[in-house]
């Protein structure tokens, strides 16, 4: 059977760029067609940017590769029109086991709050989800959005200017120039438009291989996330097991750091070791095997005047915690807005170092989180392991250490406290919903918050009184009035009022929360939309 | 906030420093550490306050004979 990540999805074709005397212009080119250039260029068509995406490639991601999708991200589909094909397609799940050694230790139920459109996270192979992407892609084509891909387009030049960056390319047909006012680098890891541009990319890097294994198999094994610490089948070692739609299972098996990688992913060699796991009485098929290694680091500033960075080509995680894809896909919402009121004029060039600014943040959270799980799971000296066995030990008997099990944080958003487009706090509410936190969902009569926001910048109001519409310096603001009694649950009074009787928010195009009062006050929110779009 | 107690605080300091021995006693080594590591946890988890836990710390290490790196 042909695998999906097999088939070229955006095959090579001439485009009138290439035989063009003259470079053609584009307003945005996303440099790579991975989760995140995706995600950047339906971002921005959707609000009738002109973009080009071009890849070196022309399929999805080899592999499965990314797995676990948080409920931010998918929030941030459903914006992009493709979150509940990804849910369909995914594998829901919230209970987890973990081993050490010989027996399992605790079990563990990560029920989301309740009253959420969607889960705390599926798994879904990375290929699926950027065939979902594509495929939304297509649709926004055939509606008339000014979005192409390029396929087998690699870039082999940058050149920066003052108003524009110009780009060589090479295609099967030779080369050709082509311009972007913007450019936005989604190229990976290994970026090489960072290189190109000679930007620094320093961190830690961790001695340590791992393989990923991804089996077809027919098994009763509970949708479950599976953790080992020390396992008699990989003595000294952690191993994971995690399911994917389709009966594809993900084995993940730390493998140290003195290994011959090429020697390992062979299948004499991977087999044994998958039935030392399951047993030998299991059938498989194997469907992918990859070795990686890791590194945390970022770039010291991810905007470099006209191209801007964003996902793993900016920063780099432990995969332990899914904090790759899914923080790329955060960088991107937060930054195609910014990009798009630039280009249109609402809002000034400066207002660009506000995504540098919040997600060079967000990096760091994620780096950090995935430093300590990495910690946790691969201690580095003696005493770290020492302790680290205490923990599982002391897990099994008693709960309070169960807390203290770190075997991967998943990623949560990050709050951008001290944003400079945040104004001050006014209102005496829950921490969970201050001014640079994502806005947290809640069910609203028939259906949920988040999707009844409208595109662009809203005004919440909570039994508050507040004008429909609102136009600030180009800055057109809409009102979605609500009231506590649209949720019984009160779940909208927990996350928005708490003990204030009234509420009004200001809240960002990327549903991050810039202002909130306890009532309507002009000038107040006047300022606040300036200070939200740059302004100030 | 409570600040980390630094001066006596233990009723029968000679009864809980020979439990402590005896607890340790017959063990080898390497149960001994695992022994001490459950028990700074399980100790941690009753003080359960962050400023106070980073003060132990600091004490632990000020307590050095030589000075630590």
């Amino acid at each position: 059977m042909t695998k999906i990540f097999e088939v070229p999805l955006y095959a090579y074709e001439s485009s009138a760029d290439q035989a063009s005397a003259l470079p053609v212009r584009h307003q945005v080119i996303v440099v790579g067609a991975g989760p995140v250039g995706l995600a950047a260029a339906i971002d921005l068509a959707q609000q009738g940017v002109e973009v080009l995406v071009l890849d070196d490639n022309d399929k999805v991601s080899f592999g499965s590769r990314a797995i676990c999708f948080a409920q931010r991200p998918l929030e941030i589909m459903d914006r992009l029109g493709c979150g509940q094909t990804m849910v369909d397609k995914g594998i829901q799940w919230h209970e987890g086991k973990v081993f050490f050694d010989t027996r399992q230790v605790y079990g563990f139920d990560l029920q989301p709050e309740k009253g959420q459109r969607r889960p705390a996270f599926i798994n879904l192979q990375q290929y699926y989800f950027e065939q979902f992407l594509v495929d939304r892609v297509r649709g926004l084509q055939q509606q008339g959005a000014a979005i192409e891909i390029r396929g087998r387009n690699k870039v082999e030049a940058v050149g920066t200017h003052p108003d524009h960056v110009r780009l060589e390319v090479e295609t099967p047909e030779g080369p050709y120039i082509v311009e972007a006012d913007w450019v936005i680098a989604c190229d990976g890891a290994g970026s090489s438009m960072r290189s190109m541009l000679g930007k620094d990319f320093h961190g830690r890097v961790f001695e340590d291989n791992f393989l990923i294994a991804d089996v077809v198999m027919q098994s009763d094994l509970p949708s479950e996330r599976w953790f080992w610490f020390d396992p008699p089948f990989n003595r000294g070692q952690s191993a994971l097991l995690h399911k994917q739609p389709d009966g594809v299972w993900r084995i993940d098996l730390q493998l140290g750091w003195d290994i011959d990688k090429d020697k390992e992913k062979r299948p004499e060699n991977v087999i044994p070791r998958i039935k030392a796991m399951l047993g030998d009485d299991i059938d498989f098929e194997i469907d992918w095997v990859s070795i990686y290694t890791f590194q945390c680091r970022r770039m010291e500033r991810f905007r470099h005047d006209r191209v801007i960075f964003a996902g793993d080509s900016a920063h780099q995680v432990s995969p332990f915690g899914a904090r790759g894809a899914n923080s790329g896909v955060q960088d991107t919402d937060n930054l195609c807005w910014k990009l798009s009121m630039v280009i249109d004029g609402r809002a000034p060039e400066t207002i660009l170092d506000s995504y540098d600014r919040e997600r060079t943040q967000a990096a760091d959270e994620n780096i950090s989180a995935s430093t300590r799980s990495t910690e946790f799971i691969t201690p580095k000296s003696d005493m770290s392991r020492l302790l680290r066995d205490a923990v599982l030990d002391l897990s099994a008997q008693f709960e309070f250490a169960r807390p203290l099990v770190n075997s991967g944080r998943l990623s949560t958003p990050c709050i951008y406290d001290g944003s400079p487009l945040n104004s001050a706090d006014g209102l005496n509410g829950p921490s969970n919903t201050r001014p640079g936190a994502p806005c947290p969902d809640a069910p609203v009569g028939d259906g949920f918050l988040l999707s009844k926001l409208n595109r662009g910048f809203n005004l919440l109001t909570i039994d508050a009184d507040a004008p429909d519409e609102l136009e600030v310096d180009g800055v057109s603001v809409k009102r979605l009035a609500l009231s506590v009694k649209d949720d019984p649950s009160l779940a909208l009074k927990h996350r928005y009022l708490g003990e204030a009787t009234s509420a009004v928010y200001l809240i960002r195009p990327d549903q991050h929360i810039a202002a909130r009062r306890d009532s309507y006050e002009e000038n107040a929110f006047r300022q606040a939309i300036l200070r939200a779009s740059g302004k100030e | 906030m409570t600040d980390l107690v630094l001066t006596p605080n233990i009723p029968q300091p000679d009864d809980f420093y020979a439990e402590l021995v005896a607890t340790h006693e017959s063990l080898s080594k390497e149960e001994s550490d695992a022994l001490n590591a459950r028990l700074i946890l399980v100790l941690a988890n009753h003080v359960g306050d962050n400023t106070v836990l980073k003060q132990a710390l600091e004490a632990a290490s000020q307590g050095a004979r030589h000075p630590l790196r």
